[in-house]
């Protein structure tokens, strides 16, 4: 059986297999993961649908071209530890991107299987061979280059960072991360939560980068403690900024400091990075609403709304102010949140927010809307109805409105040019900013996007610094 | 870890005062900074104000007033205890400049927030009064080091025990009425106290600056946690402050958002009173 080939075989039509997961019902009371991952069993017969083409259209759909028909076939014939070293090569955190990456619009969905049938699952897959190694429990450590004696230092310890600090370790550089929160992997630390991607994935792999040798420095705030310049003076001859889009975003419309009316990413880290699901075993708060509006409809409201039902509310409601085509959660997100009893009032956006004597929220006025012509993003432009105000009763409200840069580091920063929403501007191939010496990828340079991409732009970072430590290149764009 | 180097218990063990070894903060601190400490894995992240720096030996002193879990927990660390994070210097230092009288009003342990920008303004060549207030003569903090810091020191309690019988606001109404040309006041203590001296200040139309304290998480900017209406709009304390014109603060909304979690923050206490004992 292991040297039987996909290739070539016949192939009877197996479906895409499902993983196991735990019931809606039984979910919502634990902050657990709600996917259990594929069986070694289940992993081979999906790994068996993938074609093997000659032509494999899912390479160019995963932004950083994973070998996917090569590690499919070490999983079919039962090699799992290959199948993980031949992911390594081009990922660093598969686990991660297994669970996170929003597949459906990258590998899947270029999938050539996918245009007749299901595509193959490859991010199950990929999650299912990491978790796989992870339990061997001997995760290879790979032989470093020879010393350079150049220093890097990373800023932000989010996805983009983490995948260039273990590309330059492993090339010989020294390598140091300065975090500003006191635990390291960015959102995938303070945003996401512990039921999507469990944290102890998240600190396997920076243990991972800190058995390479990356000294991590976290609860050190760039632009503080240390100013960019500071940093080049104090001899690192490189400097990434992976800063993340970590500035929330309201509404401004009156009414929005009421207690009880978090932004996403407080609400997020209290429960998240804190812990105070865990309150008061752990001692930060939370506001645990009964009646709960989440404002936005992307992987972050999800995220905040299913965040609620765990923390004890019975009503969950999702207001967005257009319409279900344009949410642009994930599917899965969307179908996980709404098997869990999220409600959903589309065409819909809150103009005032109501309080009482204390100052805490009781509800929101909202107005219906209507879609117009197509926006600069494409989409439908929303427009109010006059006349169709009416009043929602809450005692909890999540504004999961988007995100924005925040400007703590580039401004103390000079000759570090931004654009005009304020986020750093970098090449597109390689990460170079205007300010000598200094890269930067990710959500600081694209605006909120997704983990895979940022990881992306960290290897496009990490290759153009290494050219540029090792020959000595003196011009700078 | 940080090691604590000292302790110092104060105001009938109700205020404590800490000298941490923390090299690089110390080395970049200025008045008006603050820093955020967890004190342990299962910590609240709290923002709690330099009340002095010694680059040179590396350390800095924080002071706090003992006010529920994780004050609490503070205090239970003795002399050679570390704590898992300090990350600062956070918040913008305050603006020095030369302006001619400064008035500098501290409340409580506003005080210890005082005291370092009392002495940046007298280094600076202002003519320096301060007043400190207290509920009594026992609660009375850094009365030395005031009076040091500043030209004029004047000192009130609430029941008179000590120095003038009352408030702040009414040696400051004094001091305003005698003519004295004062081109500032900076005020810094509990929130009643600050809104009293602003209310005042605005009568004499004279500059007023205050340093606000709303609840924080992050204080990078990063959660939204700390927002603070000034003149109208919505500002992030931690990264826009923590100091403000006080004639443009809300105070009323302030009070209620640092209310929020008073019934999480006394289930906090009670079962961390039920673990120690005493
Ligand atoms: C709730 C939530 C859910 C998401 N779900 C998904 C998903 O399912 N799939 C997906 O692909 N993407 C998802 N995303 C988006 C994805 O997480 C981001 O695109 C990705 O994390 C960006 O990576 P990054 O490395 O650029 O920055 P971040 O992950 O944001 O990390 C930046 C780090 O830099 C630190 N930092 C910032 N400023 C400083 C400073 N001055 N000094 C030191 N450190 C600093 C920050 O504290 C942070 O830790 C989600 C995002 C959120 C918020
Ligand atoms: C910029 C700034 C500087 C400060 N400097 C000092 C100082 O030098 N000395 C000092 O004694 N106090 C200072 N404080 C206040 C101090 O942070 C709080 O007293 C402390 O967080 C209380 O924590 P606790 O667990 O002991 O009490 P809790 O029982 O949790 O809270 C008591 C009260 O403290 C406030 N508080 C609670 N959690 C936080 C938090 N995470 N952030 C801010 N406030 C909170 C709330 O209003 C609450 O009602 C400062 C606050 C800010 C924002
Ligand atoms: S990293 Fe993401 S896009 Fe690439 S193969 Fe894996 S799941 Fe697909
Ligand atoms: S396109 Fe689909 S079927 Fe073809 S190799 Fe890739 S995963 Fe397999
Ligand atoms: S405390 Fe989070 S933004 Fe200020």
């Amino acid at each position: 059986m292991a040297e039987e080939k996909a290739k070539g075989k016949k192939k009877e039509k197996v479906p895409r297999q499902k993983m196991l997961e735990q019931k809606p019902e039984d979910r919502v009371q634990n902050f657990d993961e709600v996917p259990f991952g594929y069986t070694p069993e289940l992993a081979r017969l999906e790994a068996g649908r993938c074609l093997q083409c000659k032509k494999p259209k899912c390479i160019d759909g995963c932004p950083v071209e994973i070998d996917i028909p090569a590690f499919i076939q070490l999983i079919y014939e039962g090699d799992f530890m290959g199948a993980a070293h031949k992911l390594k090569e081009q990922n660093s955190l598969p686990a991660i991107c297994g669970r996170v990456c929003p597949q459906e619009d990258q590998c899947e969905k270029v999938c050539i299987l996918g245009k007749k049938d299901e595509p193959v699952a490859v991010g199950r897959l990929e999650r299912f061979t990491a978790d796989w190694e992870r339990a061997q429990g001997e995760i290879e450590i790979p032989e470093k280059d020879p010393p350079t004696g150049k220093r890097v230092a990373v800023v932000g310890s989010g996805p983009a960072g983490l995948t260039l600090a273990g590309d330059l370790i492993k090339k010989g550089h020294e390598v140091t991360i300065f975090e500003a929160l006191h635990k390291t992997g960015g959102v995938l630390v303070y945003g996401i939560p512990e039921f999507r991607l469990p944290k102890a994935i998240v600190q396997a792999e920076v243990d991972y980068l800190a058995q390479l040798g990356v000294e991590i420095k976290a609860g050190h705030v760039i632009g503080r403690i240390k100013t960019v310049d500071e940093l080049s003076e104090e001899g690192y001859d490189a400097i990434f900024l992976g800063l993340g889009a970590g500035l929330p975003l309201f509404m401004n419309i009156p009414g929005e400091n009421l207690c009880g009316i978090y932004s996403a990413n407080e609400y997020l880290t209290r429960s998240n990075l804190m812990k105070a699901y865990l309150f008061p075993e752990y001692d930060t708060p939370i506001a645990k609403g009964k009646n709960v509006t989440v404002l936005g409809a992307g992987n972050v409201s999800m995220d905040s709304a299913r965040t609620a039902l765990r923390l004890g509310a019975d009503k969950v409601r999702i207001v967005y102010r257009r319409s279900r085509v344009e949410m642009p959660a994930r599917i899965e997100e969307v179908h996980h949140a709404e098997e869990e009893g999220v409600e959903f009032h589309l065409l819909t956006t809150p103009t005032r927010c109501m309080g009482d004597d204390d100052g805490w929220v009781t509800g929101m006025e909202c107005i219906r809307m209507e879609l117009g012509e197509p926006d600069e993003s494409g989409r439908r432009r929303p427009i109010p109805i006059k006349g169709s105000e009416f009043s929602m009763d809450c005692d909890l409200v999540v504004v999961a409105i988007g995100a924005g840069a925040n400007p703590l580091l580039p401004t103390t920063t000079p000759g570090l040019e931004l654009n005009k929403r304020g986020y750093i501007v970098a090449d597109e191939e390689d990460g170079k900013t205007t300010k000598k010496g200094v890269w930067a990828g990710g959500d600081i340079v694209t605006g909120s996007a997704t983990v895979i991409l940022a990881m992306g732009a960290g290897r496009h970072a990490a290759n153009s610094m290494h050219d540029y430590l090792m020959n000595g290149q003196t011009t700078w764009p | 870890m940080f090691r604590i180097l000292e302790k110092r218990e104060m105001a009938e063990r109700t205020v404590c005062e800490f000298k941490i070894e923390v090299p690089d903060i110390a080395k970049k601190a200025q008045p008006g900074q603050f820093v955020v400490i967890r004190a342990n894995e299962t910590g609240e992240r709290i923002p709690l104000t330099m009340a002095g720096t010694d680059p040179e030996a590396g350390t800095i002193n924080i002071i706090f007033q003992v006010v529920g879990k994780t004050t609490g927990l503070l205090r239970s660390f003795e002399e050679g205890d570390e704590i898992s994070d300090i990350i600062g210097p956070l918040g913008v230092p305050t603006h020095v400049e030369k302006l001619g009288t400064v008035m500098c009003v501290g409340g409580g342990t506003g005080v210890a927030v005082m005291y370092p920008i009392t002495k940046a303004y007298k280094e600076a060549g202002n003519h320096v009064i301060a007043i400190i207030g207290a509920r009594t003569k026992d609660l009375l903090i850094l009365e030395e080091e005031m009076k040091a810091a500043s030209h004029d020191l004047r000192v009130t309690t609430d029941d008179g025990s000590y120095g003038h019988h009352g408030f702040v606001t009414d040696v400051l109404k004094q001091i305003l009425d005698g003519g004295d040309d004062v081109k500032l006041v900076v005020a810094i203590g509990p929130v009643p106290m600050m809104k009293f001296v602003c209310k005042m200040t605005k009568e004499y139309d004279v500059k007023t600056v205050v340093s606000l304290n709303p609840i924080m998480v992050d204080a990078t900017g990063m959660c939204g946690a700390c927002r603070v209406s000034v003149a109208g709009k919505t500002r992030f304390c931690c990264v826009e402050g923590p100091e403000f014109d006080g004639h443009q603060v809300d105070f009323e909304e302030l009070v209620k958002r640092q209310r929020a979690y008073l019934t999480e923050e006394k289930v906090s206490l009670d079962r961390f009173m039920g673990q120690i004992p005493e």
